[in-house]
């Protein structure tokens, strides 16, 4: 199978949205049981801000990282264009 | 509904070509104290459980199968190149003879999954005892795995996942005493 290759500029910007959806999904955990802390909820929405300026940037090399009309498509439907995470 | 997003929660990457790693990590992906029952577990039980824990028992599972995806990724990894004479040299000629390289949700000894595994008492206390019971099960699990494998870059993987049941573990035990406090505050009325 043929797959779709990569500029080298894609593999920083995804290790980049991998972090912060580190900090994102461990602020959102510490957020279920601890609804009242004001600064994580900050936090969280500033990462949350960051995040929303950064994956466009990895969409276009990559395509959408989402389905569901979270990402825009590009000609020809890239949706399901390789390399898929696991081949990466 | 969920949402799938075409990335790793965490970059996985395996140094060479190893079928017995990959038959040990299985243990992770169809065994009783692996991902996939992890994710199945938390999501059914939230539909019983108090209003107050619903989003960590909704959040944690979904995190169980990016969990899933890294394992899945790491076999896969492992097993892409392997020849069938190596497949059966690491202990998985069983495994070859009825999926060939596919991956399939049984443990280290070839057993499939079964929601067995799993359960869903109904009573809060009960059900996220056995939800930290999970965490640390798995925790050792990562561990034992990690003592026997010699990828160095493979353990980066599976320490960052075993650091991951840490964390969920004192989310969990945090979400007992939120439920003890709010049982305490009701006898007062």
């Amino acid at each position: 199978m043929s797959q779709h290759q990569l500029p080298q500029e894609f593999y920083p910007l995804m290790e980049e949205l991998q972090a912060v959806d580190f900090v994102l999904v461990e602020l959102t955990l510490y957020l279920d049981t601890h609804p009242n802390d004001t600064a994580a909820i900050q936090q969280f929405n500033e990462m949350a801000y960051y995040r929303h300026q950064l994956v466009p940037q990895i969409e276009q090399y990559y395509g959408p990282l989402q389905q569901f009309g979270n990402s825009y498509s590009g000609y020809p439907w890239n949706w399901n264009q390789s390399p898929w995470p696991w081949q990466l | 509904m969920w949402i799938y997003e075409k990335k790793l929660q965490y970059p996985v990457r395996v140094s060479t070509c190893n079928p017995m790693l990959a038959r040990f990590l299985i243990e992770q992906y169809g065994g009783a104290d692996g991902e996939l029952s992890a994710a199945l577990r938390y999501l059914n039980q939230r539909y019983s459980i108090p209003d107050e824990v619903i989003g960590l028992l909704t959040d944690i599972g979904t995190e169980e199968f990016a969990h899933l995806e890294m394992i899945a990724t790491m076999v896969y990894k492992l097993t892409k190149d392997a020849t069938p004479d190596q497949m059966k040299a690491a202990g998985l000629g069983d495994h070859y003879v009825n999926h060939d390289n596919a991956l399939f949700y049984h443990n280290a000894s070839g057993v499939p999954w079964t929601a067995s595994y799993i359960q869903a008492k109904g009573d809060p206390i009960a059900d996220l005892y056995e939800d930290i019971a999970a965490e640390e099960k798995a925790r050792a699990t990562y561990q034992w795995i990690i003592d026997m494998s010699d990828d160095p870059d493979l353990n980066d993987g599976l320490r960052f996942l075993r650091e991951r049941e840490v964390v969920h573990s004192q989310r969990f035990r945090e979400a007992v005493e939120i439920l003890k406090e709010e049982r305490d505050k009701k006898k007062y009325f």
